[in-house]
């Protein structure tokens, strides 16, 4: 959505954290009035720097490069704070345990945001390629280290003195009433969450060492059965290549098949010849390839699932290649076959010698028997056109009642 | 035959991290066409187009540093005028698409003959397409008509019947020419229905290029 910018902290607009700037560009609205916003939260109870705690934890960092900050920006807004809660305090001279109770929570809320902030994914990125087994210990000796020791304490100091606090204000429990029982619920909660947001580093970097040690291991299975299929062919290939080395034929034909054989490796990995259309054609193609030492060029469009009538025009289709590699006196043959949800057409063309389809039928019981007779007797059509010189087309077509059959999901 | 608009022989650029490859090629080509230079990176190979201006690059499609299309993307912003013919050791379906969508006028295997590579090489510097059977048979299977799936824009997504018949008939095997004698139209036409092929392969739209690469499991 271009017109709606994901919600994110921006990098380049910062005073704290980059909350309001990115607020700010979110909403359309000077990030001034946002940061405004938040210092006249702060009063009651905390609640400005609660919520920009709690955006600091939630929100992603923006795209972008990281700016510097400038203090002096910051100031004014300081000030203004600490003059809107003199004011409130004076104001509101028994605002009391509740209003204590709300600082204290933002004060963990404020510590929590700075060691979570510590686990920002791009560091963690960096610590785990570091050292993928113990990432934790990359982040202990990185270069900024102290900085990172030194927001990590800050942080935990802010937490705990908030969690102590809390402690000190509703310890001496004298008579419970329900107002204490919430609170100390309340207490809990917010306890509870303290740690989970000092685990959470370390328990995610745990995990992110054991997903790369898993995907470590696959791609050493995948490396292993490359080499086990570069071994069995193209080392085999090459070997026969260089003692066929005088003999052209034998040489082109071998690289055929050998490439053949390493792209359907690479980039078809399709069904098997004896359930599928296109990979029956395929083959047939291949053994066509390997005992005639010609090139079919096949090109397959859709795919089904075989029966009887689908049998019946891949082996229509294979006397075909057959005819043109023995006959035509040429290199290439072309295959195209086309699946369409009614219809199975394929075309088997040299551009051969060609041969007059009077002169010769009487003789071809190839022809007439494996091609035409085969198609009639499945329903289908088989048409022959051939001219001395030019070539010649093999037509096949049957018509198929059954829906075309989803595409297969390849491994 | 083998010369430009302006009399000359055609100008050709090599892109192949392979020095063999390049020196074989350059070998095979030098009789029909000057080859201008050659580059083996794609940093080199965006600032030397730059500098030589070739009519037609052959393109490797895989490299090390980003491919054949991260040079195509370079140069077609500063230099549309140069055409790309994709020269490629690959004919996976998603390498072939993906090439011709980034903007190359032909895509052809390594295992071409020299004479039908100098030729390819003349077609696409007089502006026209190279569809060999398997390329056409990708578009096809690409634009194949799913009855039941929605199309967003029909004008530009989806192909006539009558291209889809000239796909057809070049997945076959055919040339232009008998192409041209078959549907009983002149050899123009045919180059007309191949580039609007070509052209709306190059702008169809995010849904119809995701629709493609879910059917391939690409996502």
């Amino acid at each position: 959505m271009p017109d709606s910018p994901r919600l994110t902290r921006s990098r380049s607009d910062r005073l704290v954290a980059g909350v309001a700037g990115g607020i700010a560009a979110n909403v359309r609205l000077s990030p001034t009035l946002i940061r405004i916003a938040f210092v006249l939260l702060l009063p009651i109870n905390g609640l400005g720097a609660l919520l920009y705690a709690a955006f600091w934890a939630v929100l992603p960092a923006g795209p972008g490069e990281t700016r510097p900050r400038s203090l002096w920006r910051l100031a004014p807004f300081v000030l203004a704070g600490l003059a809107l809660m003199t004011v409130s305090t004076l104001i509101n001279h028994n605002g009391g345990i509740g209003m204590t109770v709300g600082w204290l929570v933002a004060l963990v809320a404020v510590g929590a945001g700075i060691i979570w902030h510590q686990s920002d994914p791009d560091r963690r990125q960096r610590w785990s390629d570091e050292s993928p087994s113990a990432p934790w210990l990359a982040a202990l000796s990185d270069g900024d280290r102290r900085i990172y020791l030194l927001r990590f304490l800050a942080g935990g100091v802010l937490v705990a003195v908030g969690i102590l606090g809390l402690v000190f204000l509703y310890s001496p429990v004298a008579n419970v009433s329900w107002a204490d029982m919430w609170r100390a619920i309340a207490f809990a909660l917010v306890a509870l969450a303290g740690v989970g947001l000092v685990a959470a580093p370390v328990l995610w970097r745990t995990l992110t060492a054991l997903r790369a040690e898993r995907e470590g291991r696959i791609r050493e299975q995948e490396r292993a059965e490359l080499a086990a299929m570069v071994h069995d062919q193209v080392l085999h290939t090459l070997a026969l290549i260089q003692r066929n080395a005088a003999d052209p034929a034998a040489v082109q034909r071998i690289a055929r098949g050998q490439e053949r054989s390493l792209r359907n490796w690479l980039y078809q990995p399709t069904g098997s010849p004896t359930e599928h259309f296109a990979a029956a054609l395929q083959q047939a193609a291949a053994e066509v390839e390997d005992t005639y030492g010609i090139a079919v060029e096949a090109v397959v469009v859709g795919d089904r699932l075989v029966d009887d009538k689908v049998s019946a025009i891949v082996a229509a289709a294979r006397e075909a290649l057959v005819n043109a590699a023995r006959h035509a006196k040429v290199k290439t043959v072309s295959l195209y076959a086309e699946a369409e949800p009614t219809m199975l057409s394929v075309f088997v063309r040299d551009r051969g010698t060609g041969f007059d389809l009077n002169g010769v039928e009487e003789r071809r019981h190839g022809v007439r028997g494996s091609i035409i007779g085969r198609m009639s007797r499945h329903g289908g059509h088989a048409e022959i056109r051939s001219e001395v010189g030019e070539g010649t087309e093999v037509r096949l077509t049957m018509a198929v009642t059954s829906p075309k059959e989803p595409k297969e999901t390849p491994a | 035959m083998t010369e430009n608009v302006s009399g000359q022989r055609l100008r050709v650029f090599l892109v192949d991290d392979h020095g063999m490859f390049r020196a074989g090629v350059r070998a095979e080509l030098g009789g029909h066409v000057d080859v201008v230079g050659e580059a083996a990176t794609v940093a080199q190979a965006v600032s030397m187009i730059g500098s030589v201006v070739p009519d037609v690059v052959l393109l490797d499609v895989h490299m090390p540093d980003g491919g054949g299309r991260a040079v195509l993307d370079a140069v077609r912003k500063t230099q549309p005028q140069v055409r790309f013919l994709a020269l490629s050791v690959s004919d996976a379906a998603e390498d072939v698409i993906g090439l011709i969508r980034a903007g190359a006028r032909g895509y052809v295997t390594k295992t071409i003959s020299p004479d039908d590579l100098v030729d390819a090489i003349r077609r696409v510097a007089d502006g026209d397409a190279v569809f060999s059977p398997r390329l056409a048979g990708f578009v096809l299977d690409a634009f194949a008509a799913r009855p039941d799936a929605p199309v967003a824009d029909p004008e530009l997504d989806q192909l006539t019947n009558r291209e889809r018949e000239v796909l057809r008939l070049l997945a076959r095997g055919y040339a232009y020419k008998e192409i041209a004698k078959e549907l009983f139209i002149s050899i123009k036409t045919v180059e007309t229905h191949v580039s609007n092929v070509l052209r709306k392969l190059q702008m169809s739209n995010r849904y119809e290029l995701s629709r493609w690469a879910a059917d391939r499991r690409l996502v």
